[in-house]
């Protein structure tokens, strides 16, 4: 976080300013996932941004082997991406592993197949400065955390975050780092829960056989008391959610941003962006999205 | 090219694939929670003790990316190091069949066989050709001598696991396995009981054998030698009782040096079943001299092809590193819920997932076989030779992509051409949110019940978190 005022007098912070990259499923499917990301974020200081024309990293196609189809939609968020970098943004954070990896990892390798080397290159760009949202937010300063109530949680290392990202100890710190979450040992924290994208289409009783197993190996909290799963990726926890409740499990499931959010206090976090004066950066159209009307 | 039925000269390139659909396969295995709960007891085992004993190794990942390197080496002179291994193995006065297909393998050792009795121990290189078959086509007597082998044999299954052929197998259906096929009588299904009758009767087979059979775990050129890892012993009856040894060795199967034999040789064993080494390690140079005590008089070596030369000069060459240890299957969550069968071909879990494309590309669905997981990369941490499963699987949904059908094709079209605006996007995503009020009926939606049988939706709320954002409610 930098320091306003040219010599030093004036001491407000000033922001760092974040794109958020929502995803598509969080957009549609788990709005208030983004919510809890932009108030987790704006406790840390940062001036949240989101870049409207954004739409979907373009894993779906990826992974079912139609580079050139996913290169077209990435192509879109990447420009939306690259516009918010280059009007301020420092980094861009996303509230995924697995979308997050697709940017950081994927997006070079998919725009080369595609023959759109230029876009490589600018993905390249975007890319390093493109985190998950623990692991951004890991490394910087939050207010006290504190649950209202008790909570039992098991993390759930989502499988390209795991091993693409090698995002495993930040997510595990910032919930022993919440009073009142306890955080219970899960032996089969890292085997994958069995979504894998269109896989749990394709072979759908494989996928619901693997969230049994995943399911099945959830420790009781202590004293009984149900646990949570708590992850870092909505689509698997749609997944998981999806069959315990069909099989009327008593294990619920919550974004990691959620926790934090709960974790935040019931007061809304001030928006850095509103306890300053912005003369140099004026508010931008509404629909454009690169700063949102308060 | 298509696979192809042994003895079948227009289709077959080996063992045939199951016809059954993936889906139907993978959806009758995990109906079966005796299979899944023994699969899993297996492959825990199997990757714990993995973890264990490569944890007693100084820099596993250092080793592993030597194994890779030594690997990669190998294969780049790979016409080369086979032609010293071919080379050494004549000056021992051994013989060479440098076979194309499966059936050139299988139609080689037929004509050495000559109708009379082989015994085999545990190689999925002839699982592959579908040797056996072909065998008794001939009116050759085929005996597995590999326990879980001649189990399978029994039970006319194909391996279930590249390293436990009988995995999804317990004592209770081996007893009955022994009863019914091999005439076993007052027997139990006690484990000791179950080894001593398959002892005495494998014995039998061993010494009426004319031909042994073998698989070959490293071939090494420097020397002409092969390597046989196993724990049962077998393999050393087969190599040295009968009066000939076939040795049939998967081409990609050859070192060059001693020296690589040791890197590969370690990592092996403690990939495979987590043991510094397996109970009998041979190594074996050529036939019988005059001065050994006992032996085979002629040492035949099959170096099959089988379609994996195609693969040198291609993306998917780094699966010829593959040394089979099968640590790829132990750490799958796909096979762990599985089992191998459902894979419909000899290899299962990851590497089967990206060999069966590649080897017996063009039979049945073989090609689907690449969606057979959730891209999770476990596989890829624990190959012992780093090979990217992963990117090979992706690789390879992508061979599959470009001649998917229409539909399929232009299903991914439309969707890239709205989501590629955001004014597509808006339209579909707030179309989707429509979903919601159909409340419990979203089942009925064309294809939501891949979703919603055994999984309760999650229907959109309707107003999206963009749409938050722009009314400044965030």
């Amino acid at each position: 976080m930098g320091v306003g005022g040219a010599d030093g007098t004036d001491a407000v912070p000033v922001p760092d300013v974040v794109a958020l990259f929502a995803t598509c499923v969080v957009d549609v499917m788990q709005p208030d996932v983004g919510v809890a990301a932009v108030r987790v974020l704006r406790a840390t200081g940062c001036d949240v941004r989101f870049p409207s024309g954004q739409t979907c990293c373009g894993q779906p196609a990826w992974n079912s082997g139609f580079a050139a189809d996913a290169a077209r939609v990435a192509r879109t968020t990447l420009a939306a991406l690259e516009a918010a970098i280059e009007d301020g943004a420092t980094a861009v954070v996303a509230p995924s592993g697995s979308c997050t990896t697709m940017v950081r990892v994927f997006w070079p390798e998919l725009f080369e197949l595609a023959g759109d080397h230029d876009a490589a290159v600018r993905a390249r760009r975007v890319g390093v400065r493109t985190f998950e949202l623990c692991e951004f937010v890991a490394g910087r300063s939050l207010p006290a955390l504190s649950l209202p109530e008790p909570t039992s949680v098991a993390y759930h290392h989502s499988c390209h975050m795991l091993r693409e990202l090698r995002v495993h100890e930040q997510p595990v710190e910032l919930l022993d780092r919440i009073d009142g979450c306890r955080r219970v040992m899960w032996a089969d924290d890292e085997r994958c829960c069995g979504f894998g994208g269109l896989f749990s289409f394709k072979l759908p009783e494989a996928s619901v056989a693997m969230a049994d197993d995943k399911l099945a190996s959830v420790p009781v909290g202590p004293d009984g008391s149900d646990v949570e799963i708590v992850g870092a990726d909505s689509s698997c926890l749609l997944h998981l959610r999806g069959r315990s409740q069909s099989e009327h499990s008593p294990v619920r499931t919550r974004h990691i941003a959620e926790v934090l959010a709960a974790a935040l206090g019931g007061d809304r976090p001030p928006d850095p962006a509103r306890s300053r004066v912005i003369a140099a950066r004026p508010e931008g159209d509404p629909e454009d999205g690169r700063t949102a009307p308060r | 090219m298509g696979a192809r039925l042994p003895g079948d000269a227009v289709t077959g390139r080996g063992h045939q694939l199951t016809v059954a659909p993936l889906r139907e396969r993978t959806a009758s295995a995990v109906a079966d929670p005796v299979l899944r709960a023994r699969t899993a007891r297996a492959v825990d085992r199997f990757a714990n003790g993995r973890e264990v004993a490569l944890a007693e190794v100084e820099d596993p990942d250092g080793l592993r990316g030597a194994a890779r390197a030594a690997k990669a080496a190998v294969l780049a002179d790979l016409p080369a190091v086979l032609e010293r291994m071919a080379d050494a193995v004549l000056a021992r006065g051994g013989h060479v069949c440098w076979a194309h297909t499966a059936a050139d393998a299988n139609a080689y050792i037929a004509r050495v066989a000559a109708g009379g009795t082989v015994v085999k121990s545990k190689s999925m290189a002839t699982e592959e050709t579908g040797l056996n078959d072909a065998l008794e086509a001939t009116g050759a007597r085929v005996v597995e001598t590999d326990l879980g082998e001649w189990i399978i044999q029994l039970a006319t299954e194909t391996p279930s696991h590249i390293i436990a052929p009988a995995l999804h197998h317990d004592r209770h259906s081996i007893l009955d396995l022994f009863v019914r096929r091999a005439g076993a009588v007052a027997l139990d299904s006690e484990p000791t009981a179950l080894n001593a009758f398959a002892r005495s009767r494998l014995r039998q087979a061993f010494l009426a054998a004319d031909v042994g059979v073998t698989g070959v775990n490293f071939g090494v050129a420097e020397s002409g030698s092969i390597v046989l890892v196993t724990n049962e012993g077998n393999g050393r009856l087969v190599s040295t009782l009968p009066r000939v040894h076939v040795a049939v060795m998967g081409m990609e199967r050859v070192v060059a040096t001693w020296d690589q034999l040791d890197l590969l040789l370690n990592l092996l064993t403690r990939s495979a079943t987590g043991q510094r080494l397996t109970t009998y390690t041979n190594v074996i140079t050529g036939h019988r001299r005059p001065a050994d005590g006992d032996g085979p008089e002629e040492f035949h070596l099959v170096i099959l092809d089988n379609g994996r030369s195609e693969l040198l000069a291609t993306e998917y060459h780094e699966m010829l590193a593959c040394i089979r240890c099968g640590a790829c299957l132990n750490v799958c969550p796909v096979y762990r819920q599985v089992g191998g069968h459902a894979y419909g071909w000899v290899y299962s879990g990851p590497m089967g997932a990206v060999l069966t494309p590649l080897l017996a590309a063009g039979h049945g669905d073989a090609a689907d076989l690449a969606g057979a997981s959730t891209l999770c990369g476990a596989c890829m941490d624990a190959c012992p030779v780093q090979i990217p499963l992963q990117d090979l699987l992706l690789s390879l949904r992508r061979r599959r992509a470009a001649t998917a059908s229409t539909s399929e094709r232009a299903g991914w079209r439309a969707w890239s051409a709205a989501w590629s605006h955001r004014s597509g996007y808006d339209a579909s995503t707030r179309a989707a949110g429509w979903a919601r009020h159909l409340g419990r009926h979203v089942s009925l939606m064309p294809g939501a019940s891949r979703w919603t049988d055994g999984r309760e939706p999650t229907l959109p709320p309707g107003r999206r978190f963009r749409d938050r954002w722009r009314d400044g409610d965030v």
